[in-house]
């Protein structure tokens, strides 16, 4: 099966000659040399798939062109060159009509700053997407309904934007973008708005929802820690260029390039790895008391394991059977250094 | 000379000023006054241009693009001016639409006379419209009121109108209120559509730019002559007059609210799956609805304040009867009709920014007599007042007060004015008189004096040279190529006349505004109660200053003044306390502990940080003044004003002189505008706000 987006060396030039500047560079864009004549280099020569109901994270600095990947697949903007393939159909081929359908029908977006219509209470927030779309009222505020009780804000339907808390306003963001039932879903930094509490509680209200909905979702963030919490693989960014695009655990252990390391060094890896990468083989003396996943972040079943003391069985979730042993003070080893 | 000195002058601004005005000083004294010197005086070279305008205007009137036209009365085709025709068919239009809303309120039998024949209508007597009687009109108000925000308003719309119905003012006020509620629909749709266009096209908001600038600049007298040209004179004219000062004001709030929504929030439209019509109609006009409402706020104070200028080209109502008593200096009349303007202007001020405030409750469930019940209270009212109304007509001889009470017969105060400024006048006349002639003779016949003789040379490198420091080349060459268009017209004098009168109004009222914003706008309160005092005098439109001034001042440049200081002050105050607001907290607290007094403070800390806003409060005031400078041509000055006011009896090339020394105007407001802003600029960036 093709996979769900899939870009293959993706462009985006901001500036009067961009076209041109690109073509004569032969794909080979340096953003020194193209800001001195003028042009911003947004996104530079992406190329990567994301499965069907896989979360792709995409990380780097501010300005190293997250948004910008996001707006060329969503088709805000239009990509300078590349293609970029949504199902299987070339989305920068869509002419205005196919591409009212595709958002009308596939995709979801969240932004970073809620952009909420402000003359809307929340549940015409919701329901508003349905309602481009041609949706009876009746049908479209009872679907909004659902989705209010599905983000927890039930009870808040005929209240305005501010008159909600930033929590309160990216719930109804998300639930907005939910209301159409996409099966891509963008979020754009959509919890970097709020305090650190609040946003631990969304990431988990968003894992849980993630749970229930499995969608194929690109989401994007400055927190290491957010990122680790949610993501099947990461993708780095650095002045528009796709550093490394991998799972977590390998992007700690083996970083591509200086800049992902740099950017790696203080994770805990504890935080990161999986007790599958510091498995070992079968071993008969393993303790029967105690199993653990191989799939495990290694953090989250560390107290259990040092404090059982003995080695231990890892097991695969899927079937539950033995793939390996763990032994305490690999534990320690990852934890402490050394 | 020495290195370190010019590196000095370079980079300190008062030194550049301080050679500036030395140069300046050395020309003024030296170039000799002679016809024949053009460094004193250049020649008029572009003189023909007002006739050239006028040309213009009357070929396209009379001669471009004929049209065959069916002429029913001779039987035969007639060749005539396609431009003729069009505006013609607009002021038709206007008439008919201002005629309907008028005879709805007022009664009168002119709409029915549309649809049935002349003679038909003249027999059967019965046939006319009924009147609205004054108090329905007035419970009307009322509920209008109360709907809006509660009972409080509600109060402030019916005893206004019960004051202008039993004070006799009823009919002009209706005739004028039905002007604003033409007027102001078609500043609404064409500020609209031009301001959506502006936001979606980059290229037509640059095109606009300058068009708004010279049409919120031109006195508004400026525009009348060609109107007249064009549409003739009438109740439509004025409305003409009318949307073309009010529209820019209202194209620029739509751009800027448009502007103002959160790209985030068209993102999120165009996510939701939004074609564009959609993402027009329900994303951005909405987003945008409190701009958008202030705009149609400012264009009924505009209408409201045009109301004594459009009855120059015929348009009835409270401003004709203002006008009138004003010729005929009479003072109370006139001071009522004035009332009467500023109560309808305030009524609708509030009861539009109610509405604009008003938020709609879409999940409230009501029934159709509680959505209604308001609505239902007015129609039994205007039943029942009219059943009245008509049925005790047999007890009145004549008058039947209970539709309209005629200005003769209304109550009136006009007499205790007239006997209180006569009281004035006796008991200070001798202080005033003094006043005005020390004012005249000390102050502004030297002032007028010292700008009339100076050489054209001389104001150039002061302009080119202010330009010069606060900006750069392009902004001197923009400047001196704006005030060169003046110096080759006949107008020199006059302009430096009416720059006189400017620049003295300017800079009294940037005192009066930074003094008076300085005092009170250090502390939250004052500064809050300032700023309503603002909004209050700002309701009134501008000719409602002239009407005092006259009394005590008499038809001199005084009282043009001092009513054109007084209206300017407004601006500067305002901008005055926004700029003290914006002095950040830290600051004065950096400042006390540093134990600045409140003097040191307000010169070291305040009035620094806060110049930039400031110096936009002053550039408001420059076209207030001005503004006010030109309308002062009504009761008589001698300035560009006189004779833009004087075009209106000019056959020949009126229309070409008043459009031509209306620009005029315009472009001396423009230059200012040009060097005060980029002063503020500067300023902004050298104090790291920009
Ligand atoms: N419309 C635009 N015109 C010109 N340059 C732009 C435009 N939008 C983005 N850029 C530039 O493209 C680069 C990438 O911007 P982008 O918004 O994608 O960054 P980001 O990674 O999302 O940053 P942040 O974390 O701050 O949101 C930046 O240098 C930005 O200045
Ligand atoms: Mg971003």
């Amino acid at each position: 099966m093709s996979p769900t987006i899939s870009c293959d060396s993706v462009y985006k030039i901001f500036g009067a000659n961009a076209n041109k500047l690109l073509a004569d560079s032969n794909g080979s864009v340096d953003a020194k040399q193209f800001q001195e004549a003028g042009c911003i280099v947004g996104v530079n020569n992406a190329s990567f798939d994301v499965e069907k109901g896989e979360m792709l994270v995409v990380m780097g600095l501010s300005g190293s062109g997250k948004s910008t990947l996001l707006r060329c697949i969503s088709r805000l903007t239009d990509a300078t060159a590349g293609k970029i393939l949504v199902d299987g159909e070339d989305i920068c081929l869509m002419n205005n009509k196919q591409l009212v359908e595709l958002r009308r029908e596939k995709m979801g977006m969240v932004f970073q700053n809620f952009a909420l219509l402000p003359h809307k209470t929340v549940i015409e927030n919701i329901a508003f997407p349905l309602q481009v779309k041609g949706v009876s009222t009746e049908n479209s505020m009872y679907k909004a309904l659902e989705m209010v009780e599905l983000v927890g804000l039930k009870g808040r339907e005929n209240y305005f934007p501010r008159e909600l808390s930033g929590g309160q306003q990216q719930r109804v963001g998300i639930a907005r973008s939910l209301a159409v039932e996409p099966d891509i879903w963008f979020l754009d930094e959509p919890f970097s708005a709020l305090d650190p509490l609040i946003r631990k509680e969304m990431q988990d209200e968003f894992l849980r929802l993630q749970g229930v909905l499995n969608k194929t979702i690109m989401f994007v963030t400055h927190d290491f820690d957010e990122a680790l919490r949610l993501a099947d693989r990461i993708a780095i960014m650095k002045d528009g260029i796709i550093e490394q695009l991998d799972t977590p655990g390998n992007i700690v252990l083996n970083p591509a390039t200086d800049y992902v390391k740099k950017f790696t060094e203080d994770v805990p890896r504890e935080k990161v790895l999986k007790i599958e990468s510091i498995m070992d083989p079968k071993d008969t003396n393993a303790s029967d008391n105690l199993k653990v996943s191989k799939d495990d972040i290694i953090e989250s079943v560390a107290e259990k394991i040092l404090n059982s003391k003995e080695i231990i069985k890892v097991i695969d979730p899927k079937d539950s059977s033995e793939v390996g042993s763990i032994n305490p003070s690999k534990v320690i080893k990852v934890l402490f250094g050394g | 000379m020495d290195k370190n000195y010019l590196e000095t002058i370079r980079n300190s601004k008062p030194a550049q000023f301080g050679i500036l005005i030395f140069i300046f000083l050395i020309l003024y004294f030296l170039i000799p006054q002679s016809e024949n010197n053009y460094l004193w005086r250049l020649p008029s070279v572009l003189k023909g241009i007002p006739l050239a305008i006028n040309n213009v205007i009357f070929n396209a009137l009379y001669e471009w693009f004929p049209l065959k036209v069916w002429d029913p009365v001779f039987e035969m085709y007639e060749e005539k001016a396609a431009f003729r025709e069009f505006t013609k068919a607009v002021s038709q239009g206007l008439l008919f639409l201002i005629t309907v809303v008028r005879e709805l309120l007022l009664g009168g039998d002119k709409i029915i006379d549309v649809f049935v024949s002349d003679s038909w209508l003249k027999e059967n007597d019965w046939l006319s419209w009924p009147a609205l009687p004054w108090t329905a009109t007035t419970v009307g108000a009322f509920l209008l009121g109360y709907q809006l925000n509660g009972i409080r308003l509600g109060l402030l719309g019916g005893i206004g109108a019960l004051y202008i119905s039993v004070f006799g003012n009823y009919v002009p006020s209706i005739q004028t209120l039905s002007f604003v509620l033409i007027t102001t629909p078609i500043c609404f749709v064409l500020g609209l559509s031009f301001g959506i266009w502006g936001y979606l096209d980059k290229k037509v908001e640059t095109a606009l730019q300058p068009v708004l600038n010279v049409m919120q600049t031109m006195p508004q007298f400026a525009y009348l002559v060609p109107i007249i040209a064009l549409f003739g004179l009438g109740d439509h004219a004025g409305s003409i007059a009318t949307i073309i000062i009010a529209t820019p004001p209202m194209i620029r709030n739509t751009i800027l609210g448009l502007k103002r929504i959160s790209p985030e929030v068209v993102e999120a439209g165009l996510m939701s799956g939004c074609t564009k019509p959609q993402l027009l109609f329900k994303v951005l006009i909405p987003a945008a609805r409190r701009d958008i409402l202030n705009g149609v706020n400012t264009v009924i104070m505009q209408c409201l304040a045009m109301v004594v200028i459009a009855s120059f080209v015929g348009a009835k109502g409270l401003g004709l009867n203002l006008k009138i008593a004003l010729n005929s200096l009479k003072i109370g009349k006139a001071a009522e009709a004035g009332l009467c303007i500023v109560i309808i202007a305030v009524i609708l001020d509030r009861f539009t920014k109610a509405w604009a405030d008003k938020q709609k409750d879409y999940f409230e469930n009501l029934t159709f007599f509680q959505r209604y019940k308001l609505l239902i209270i007015f129609a039994i009212s205007v039943v029942i007042f009219s059943i009245i109304a008509f049925i005790s007509g047999g007890y009145f001889d004549k008058i039947n007060y209970l539709y309209v009470i005629p200005i003769e017969k209304g109550l009136t105060i006009a007499h205790y004015i007239d006997g209180a400024v006569d009281w004035v006048w006796e008991t200070f006349f001798y202080s005033l008189n003094s006043f005005n002639k020390f004012l005249l003779t000390q102050v502004l016949g030297p002032m007028k004096h010292a700008y009339l003789g100076m050489p054209v040379i001389a104001t150039f490198t002061l302009a080119m040279g202010a330009a010069y420091i606060v900006g750069n080349a392009r902004t001197a060459l923009i400047v001196g190529g704006m005030l060169l268009f003046i110096a080759l017209s006949e107008y020199w004098d006059r302009a430096l006349i009416t720059m006189y009168m400017g620049s003295f109004a300017v800079i009294m009222a940037s005192l009066n505004g930074i003094i008076l914003g300085s005092i009170f706008g250090r502390t939250e309160r004052g500064g809050r109660i300032l700023l309503s005092f603002c909004d209050f005098f700002e309701t009134f439109p501008s000719f409602v200053y002239l009407i005092p001034v006259i009394f005590l001042f008499n038809i001199t440049d005084t009282s043009v003044l001092i009513a054109a200081i007084v209206y300017a002050t407004v601006p500067a105050t305002r901008y005055t306390v926004w700029g003290l607001k914006s002095v950040p907290l830290s600051l004065h607290e950096a400042g006390t502990m540093s134990g600045v007094s409140a003097f040191q403070r307000w010169t070291n800390i305040e009035i620094p940080i806060a110049f930039p806003t400031v110096m936009l409060g002053v550039n408001q005031t420059v076209v207030f003044s001005l503004q006010m400078v030109i309308l002062g041509a009504l009761i008589g000055t001698e300035d560009l004003g006189q004779i833009i006011f004087g075009a209106l009896s000019r056959t020949k090339d009126g229309a070409g002189v008043a459009l031509t020394l209306g620009i005029f105007v315009s472009l001396i407001a423009i230059c200012v505008d040009v060097i005060v802003r980029n002063w503020a600029e500067e300023r902004k960036k050298a104090l790291g706000l920009a």
